[in-house]
């Protein structure tokens, strides 16, 4: 199945590309499909980190991940680059796990 | 756009710039890659992601979503619909790169966040090809190259809750959400689509949660018409 979503979220991120450069811009470039497109990362991300961090199977919990993003959010104030924020959020959970 | 050939310092200054962004970029392939196969997915395909998904953000969604015990379809989903965007940025390019046959087709791939902003400033056809091909290009090996350093090492050390890697996921997420949250609206739909997201959890299938968060974009986008961004 994982094999199944591969393959199909490559073909379908490719042809998403494509139409981009394809499609005459009239098409697509109104208002409110403009305003959708632009909210839809927003919505899913943070939907991703929601439940990312929360969710346990179908429990919500807040555990070592939460402090993760604690510190993330830290990170990102002070401009730090992805990988040190995306690595320190991992450290601090970890040694969380440890204590 | 003109066809105005390219001052050859104009031009190096350019691919200068573009490799800076293609190697910074480039090396989140190593989280890429760590978190794909903490979240249980084998080397070969966290790598069959970045060769053949190549967006990043679409990447991260569809392992997320497995990771949190998602059917892989679900995960899918939620990869296209954060593709969308880079049709629109291929609607922007578009009239500035002028490619078409091959080098469109080929060109499509490499049609992400960071090529697009290195090609869409220029004032010249040439200009913004060598912006958004060296960019995307660059990207595309080193991001690759990555993912499988990133998966080999997250497989060699075994569970990846104890380096906290699961943490990981959520930190990356955020750092890709950190600079889309300029303005009123787009926090409050941050809020409002975790929100929709915590609430599903226990009572929709794993992956469904996310995907509901999406019609708050929806619904946003159709109640704050005429609003400026």
């Amino acid at each position: 199945m994982i094999w199944v979503a591969i393959v199909a979220a490559g073909i379908g991120c490719y042809l998403l590309k494509l139409a981009g450069l394809s499609v005459p811009p009239r098409v697509l470039e109104r208002p409110l499909v403009e305003r959708v497109a632009d909210l839809i990362p927003v919505a899913l991300l943070a939907a991703l980190i929601a439940v990312q961090v929360c969710a346990r199977g179908h429990e919500l919990v807040v555990d070592a991940r939460a402090l993760g993003l604690g510190v993330a959010v830290v990170l990102l104030l002070l401009r730090a680059p992805f990988l040190v924020v995306v690595f320190g959020a991992a450290l601090v959970a970890a040694l969380v796990r440890l204590a | 756009m003109t066809d105005a050939p390219l001052d050859p310092r104009e031009r190096s200054a350019i691919i200068r710039d573009s490799l800076g962004v293609g190697v910074a970029t480039g090396a989140y392939g190593v989280g890429f890659g760590a978190v794909s196969v903490a979240a249980g997915l084998s080397v070969a395909q966290t790598c069959a992601l970045s060769l053949l998904v190549f967006t990043g953000a679409s990447q991260f969604a569809l392992v997320g979503v497995v990771a949190a015990g998602g059917a892989p379809i679900s995960g899918a989903l939620t990869a296209l619909l954060l593709g969308t965007r880079n049709t629109l940025y291929g609607l922007r390019m578009a009239p500035l790169l002028r490619f078409t046959g091959w080098r469109r087709a080929t060109a499509a791939h490499v049609l992400i966040d960071e090529s697009t902003a290195m090609g869409v400033t220029r004032e010249t056809t040439e200009a913004a090809r060598v912006g958004f091909l060296t960019t995307g290009v660059s990207i595309f090996v080193l991001w690759n190259l990555a993912t499988f350093l990133g998966a080999v090492a997250g497989n060699a050390i075994g569970d990846p809750r104890r380096y906290g890697l699961d943490a990981a996921v959520g930190a990356a997420f955020l750092a890709l959400l950190w600079p889309r949250l300029h303005g009123r609206r787009n926090q409050l739909v941050a809020v409002a689509a975790a929100a929709v997201a915590l609430a599903t959890v226990p009572v929709v299938p794993a992956g469904v949660p996310v995907l509901a968060a999406a019609a708050v974009a929806l619904l946003a986008g159709l109640l704050t018409r005429g609003e400026p961004a």
